[in-house]
């Protein structure tokens, strides 16, 4: 099925603000308010880790404004230990789904895997839209968590029951905020199912005459296999929650055992089992993490490509460790449990894949690598995103080889280490994996060009700041400081706090800046430089659209047909030294 | 000139309605059996606190004094008497030492209660009532008092969220004439009004007693108490 | 700035920060102070494997971030902003790199592997031996508390319904009616002899907690509904804070006890004491 076999659901051109730029079915919009939503959710999540990095290093003092978001959970200013927890786990979960999730895979991929594979929208545009804006409900669930009496939930991104499942008894935070997390999570499974099926559909379907699956651009792939684990994984998650709303409001016992006493409260239940939970959410839960990084991975390998001017060293190889990544990913899930009580037995038969996981990781780092040498690297904003992405999913990396092994996550687990770990790279990779995706496909989406000055200052801030905040914070799980902690008292953590002190100062210095990015994103949007139809000189579909933004059928009424494989790079072509995938040229010799 | 006696007679008949306006129920609680011994509370888990106390305080379950006496009853009418207001003085319950005081706090219903917090250490008092709303609130060092009512008589266990030893009894009555006992046993009722009253004795966790008493004029009127405590 | 500056701006920072991040991993210490970045002294009798582990992975670990940061910005030096220059593949192109990638890291997680399985047997596969020192601890928002069997040598039973921590009844003990609860010591420290096994039996009142000592090497979850157990032997005496590193609501950074590890005299002279 190599030649376009069906077309995307054809609609016509949409009159009026509301069918345009609202309720959309064009893919581009979706892909942009996607994108929308993500920076909101970022800025928010941001927001709140500023707070918390404050409290931290600060514990007692009040903190200027943040009265005005809770009289209760921080009277005066001062945030309260529920308040803290509430922080966090609004600050993961947002960070996790709205954003991660959001941003690299469904703001890009919305936008450019249809163009990519030369169709003229998605499979399903209208699921696609309801895609959208069920994200955009779930999403106004879980901010809602913020305005009711008992306060956000505080059992962390990750929800652990019984904390998360016995109710209010629980504590602060454990009332109808808790609630509306699993409510607001539930809604976006059901949006990233429909999402994913979509992009299965379209890119088996709908690729363009000459468009095999080989001549796909890695980011399309990347979107493709991403979609492929996301699937299987919500489809887990969205029971999961269901389940722990059930606890929570309908008298079930699926997370909760007999015999509890909390707070002077004995629970009625019997029969569950914590642990159901953990299995249930980390079966999702690691493969999430791969869903964050593979859109990232992908997109900075497309861009690397064509900054150097030259192919990666293996096409093919890339897309199978992205692949064989993908599959791993589901074997894993058990060393978030090493020490939850499984059987031990189970920590070796989970630890193995885990570290075989570092292979193809350690392949495609070598190829990033292997395939700079030689080439003709062009430094802009987008080139320094990509190889900060190297360099940090290589630090972020390498931590999870010890957290891989169960014998030193006696001593790791549930440290800064982990946390240092993950937002290396998500927090940090995955990022600028998103970045280096702005500013390249800027000029496409808007039709102008971001300012490279204040792209090149973003990244050296944001590149020295993030290894300032994260990793520090390997050093201090070294020293076994515990994380999620509202505050350091105990006495081996009191010397620890002039680290924290620094981390701080770094976390607000990164996040200042950020508002670079913000302002040239506003800025550039309005008044930047016209740009040409393809600035970087690159070889896929996007670049060979009509106008920028893309008609609103990408192609202008004509189906593009494709000759070439998607890096076309060092050949002789009339265009220079690469040949667009939709070039009927032949290549000369390499130059 | 050595006052006459018509003179004294008369002052007496002026002052003495003033002093002596209402009756007065007084007496002692006791008990019988063998109290529960009082154990020694362990705070090494918040040393701040922990270095407050040159010997370790002691569980108040149960607090005794000499003769039987029984300390921490609250012994108020019950029946009897017009519901009063309010009082406009608030009440103060203190965290210090990591320990509440007073262990036991009596006060009318719409009376405003003022929790402090004089600790290093954060505190998150959660009074677990079932008849008023049931609420918890942490208050970090320094942070002003938490100010809040009841609306409903109700006998409420407080516990401490974060430090599990913290625990303390709000009593909240329809009515201003109660007393505690202290560690000798004797409370007092004064300004009572004639009329029959029925007087409860209440003591933690559960313990109830009722007795009924009448006043007719000025008197005080003795009423005892008596609990049987066991030793589990 | 022009696209040569900023390649070899890139490169130097990048090697810069790599250098910088090894430092207190090396001197184990926070820059120019004395604050430790490391673990605590091991006290235990399975730690060292631990720690071994460790620092094998560290020196493997480090080595492949300083490497991999180096070839960064070597070749960012190199070939960043170069323009019109002769497009060369890396020596051997993927194949090679493909199989040392297979090798290395499959060296390394093989033999990690291996030697990891060996220090966690000896952790978990292994049950307490008979005469170990039976303790019960109790993981309750947010206290933890411990429980000795007392001169009966019986535990009595939990009985969740019977808990009343305002008297220090943490566990629900019913000593009215059951007999061995009667002698059972409640302690807020986990007082232990040096040198002899202890068999910590854990149970967990009413969310998740976890048990973690750094310098025991040791972590556990406690789990509401499941037995577990850990098993140990502290090796010097001393007092070490038993941490809670699972998170069960908002007194969690507070949740700590007290390890106190004594001779085996003054064990048996605080434990005879408590009985009074």
């Amino acid at each position: 099925m190599s030649e376009a076999s069906a077309h995307a659901a054809h609609h016509t051109a949409p009159t009026g603000f509301i069918r345009k730029y609202v309720f959309s079915l064009d893919h581009k919009i979706i892909g942009l308010q996607y994108y929308a939503l993500g920076l909101v959710a970022v800025v928010t999540g941001m927001v709140l880790s500023w707070i918390m990095r404050i409290h931290l290093v600060w514990p007692n003092s009040p903190i200027p404004l943040v009265q005005w978001l809770s009289k209760v959970g921080a009277p005066g200013g001062v945030v309260t230990p529920e308040y803290y927890l509430s922080l966090m786990t609004m600050h993961g979960t947002l960070m996790v789904f709205f954003v991660l999730t959001n941003a690299p895979f469904a703001a890009f991929g919305n936008y450019f895997l249809p163009i990519q594979i030369g169709a003229e929208d998605m499979a399903f545009p209208r699921f696609n839209m309801m895609s959208f804006w069920t994200t955009f409900v779930a999403f106004c669930i879980l901010i809602s968590a913020f305005f009711v009496g008992d306060g956000p939930p505080l059992a962390g991104w990750t929800a652990y029951a019984p904390l998360s499942a016995v109710g209010k008894d629980s504590g602060p935070g454990e009332g109808l905020g808790q609630t509306l997390w699993g409510l607001s999570i539930f809604v976006f499974c059901i949006a990233s199912l429909l999402g994913s099926l979509n992009f299965i559909a379209t890119t088996l379907d709908l690729r363009t005459k000459g468009m095999t699956l080989a001549r796909m651009p890695i980011c399309t792939w990347a979107w493709f296999i991403t979609s492929c684990i996301s699937l299987l994984a919500f489809a887990v998650l969205l029971p999961a929650c269901l389940l722990l709303v059930l606890d929570r409001v309908g008298g079930t016992s699926f997370f909760i055992p007999s015999g509890l006493n909390v707070s002077d409260h004995l629970q009625p239940h019997q029969g569950g089992s914590p642990l159901l939970w953990q299995h249930l959410f980390w079966f999702f839960g690691h493969p999430e993490v791969y869903i964050a990084i593979v859109p990232a991975m992908g997109i900075v390998s497309h861009i690397l490509i064509n900054n150097m001017r030259k192919p990666l060293l293996s096409h093919k190889v890339i897309v199978y460790c992205m692949m064989a990544i993908g599959f791993l990913s589901y074997m894993v899930w058990g060393h978030h449990m090493f020490l939850s009580g499984m059987n031990p037995f189970s920590a070796l038969v989970f630890s193995f894949p885990t570290l075989m996981i570092t292979i193809p990781a350690t392949i495609m780092t070598l190829i990033w690598l292997g395939s700079l040498y030689g080439s003709n690297l062009r430094i802009n904003a987008a080139s320094l995103f990509c190889l900060g992405f190297i360099s940090m999913f290589v630090a972020g990396g390498v931590s999870g080889f010890f957290l891989a092994q169960p014998t030193i996550d006696i001593y790791l687990h549930a440290t800064y280490f982990v946390v240092g770990h993950f937002h290396m790279v998500m927090g940090v990779a995955a990022i600028f994996g998103v970045f280096a995706g702005t500013y390249f496909w800027f000029p496409k989406m808007t039709g102008r060009m971001m300012n490279e000055t204040l792209g090149r200052w973003h990244f050296w801030l944001s590149f020295i700041g993030t290894y300032a905040i994260f990793m520090p914070f390997h050093y201090l799980g070294l020293a076994g400081n515990v994380r999620r902690y509202s505050a350091f008292t105990d006495d081996f953590l009191v010397p620890l706090v002039p680290v924290h002190k620094f981390i701080t100062y770094a976390a607000l210095f990164t996040g200042a800046a950020q508002l670079i990015f913000l302002f040239n994103l506003i800025y550039s949007r309005f008044k930047g430089p016209a740009a040409t139809a393809n600035p970087w000189e690159c070889t896929s579909l996007e670049w060979s659209t009509p106008s920028s933004p893309p008609p609103f059928d990408n192609f202008g009424g004509v189906h593009p047909v494709v000759y070439h494989d998607p890096y076309q790079y060092g050949v002789k072509s009339s265009t220079g030294d690469y040949l667009m995938q939709t070039s009927p040229e032949r290549a000369g010799e390499t130059p | 000139m050595r006052a006459s006696k018509p003179c004294i007679a008369l002052l007496m008949a002026t002052l003495c309605p003033a002093l002596m306006f209402g009756g007065t129920i007084s007496g002692k609680v006791t008990y019988t059996g063998t109290p529960a011994k009082q154990k020694a509370i362990d705070m090494s888990k918040e040393p701040s606190c922990a270095k407050q106390h040159a010997t370790p305080v002691m569980t108040e379950g149960v607090v005794t004094g000499p003769n039987n006496a029984l300390a921490n009853v609250v012994v108020y009418i019950s029946a009897g008497a017009d519901d009063a207001n309010a009082p406009a003085q608030a009440v103060t319950f203190t965290q210090k030492g990591c320990q509440y005081g007073p262990h036991v706090l009596a006060m009318h219903t719409g009376q405003e209660l003022d929790v402090l917090n004089e600790d290093q250490t954060s505190h998150n008092i959660h009074p677990l009532a079932k008849v008023n709303r049931e609420w918890n609130k942490s208050q970090p060092p320094g942070t002003p008092p938490i100010k809040d009512k009841w609306d409903q008589p109700e006998v409420i266990e407080v516990k401490c969220n974060i430090h599990p030893w913290m625990h303390g009894w709000f009593v909240v009555l329809k009515t201003n004439h109660y007393s505690i006992t202290g560690e000798n046993g004797g409370f007092s009722l004064p300004n009572l009004p004639p009329g029959k009253y029925t007087i409860t004795a209440w003591h933690e966790p559960d313990g109830k007693q009722t007795q009924e008493v009448t006043i007719s004029g000025n008197e005080t009127k003795s009423v005892d108490f008596s609990f049987v405590l066991k030793p589990y | 700035m022009r696209g040569n500056m900023g390649g070899k701006i890139f490169a130097v920072l990048v090697i810069v920060i790599a250098l910088a991040s090894a430092v207190p991993i090396v001197t184990h210490t926070w820059f120019g102070s004395n604050i430790s970045l490391a673990p605590p002294e091991d006290i235990s009798t399975h730690g060292s494997e631990i720690d071994k582990q460790l620092d094998e992975t560290m020196l493997e670990a480090g080595l492949s971030f300083l490497a991999a940061q180096l070839v960064l910005g070597v070749f960012v030096w190199q070939f960043g902003g170069r323009k019109d220059g002769v497009l060369k593949n890396f020596p051997g192109g993927a194949k090679y790199l493909v199989v040392a990638a297979l090798l290395l890291v499959g060296a390394e997680a093989v033999a990690l592997g291996a030697l990891g399985t060996k220090a966690w047997g000896s952790v978990y596969f292994q049950p307490a031996s008979a005469d170990a020192l039976q303790v019960q601890a109790q993981a309750g928002q947010f206290a933890f508390y411990f429980r000795y069997a007392g001169p009966d040598g019986k535990f009595g039973g939990i009985h969740p319904e019977k808990i009343d921590e305002g008297n220090s009844n943490f566990f629900g003990l019913d000593p009215e009616n059951d007999i061995p609860a009667r002698d059972d010591i409640t302690s807020g420290e986990l007082v232990i002899p040096v040198n002899k096994e202890i068999h910590l039996m854990m149970h967990a009142k009413d969310v998740g907690h976890s048990f973690y000592v750094r310098e025991l090497r040791i972590q556990q979850d406690f789990v509401p509904g499941l037995d577990l157990s850990v098993h140990f032997t502290a090796t010097k005496v001393g007092k070490y804070e038993i941490v809670c590193t699972q998170l069960c609501g908002l007194g969690h950074y507070n949740m700590k006890a007290y390890l106190n590890v004594m001779s085996q005299d003054d064990f048996d002279k605080w434990l005879k004491a408590q009985s009074q």
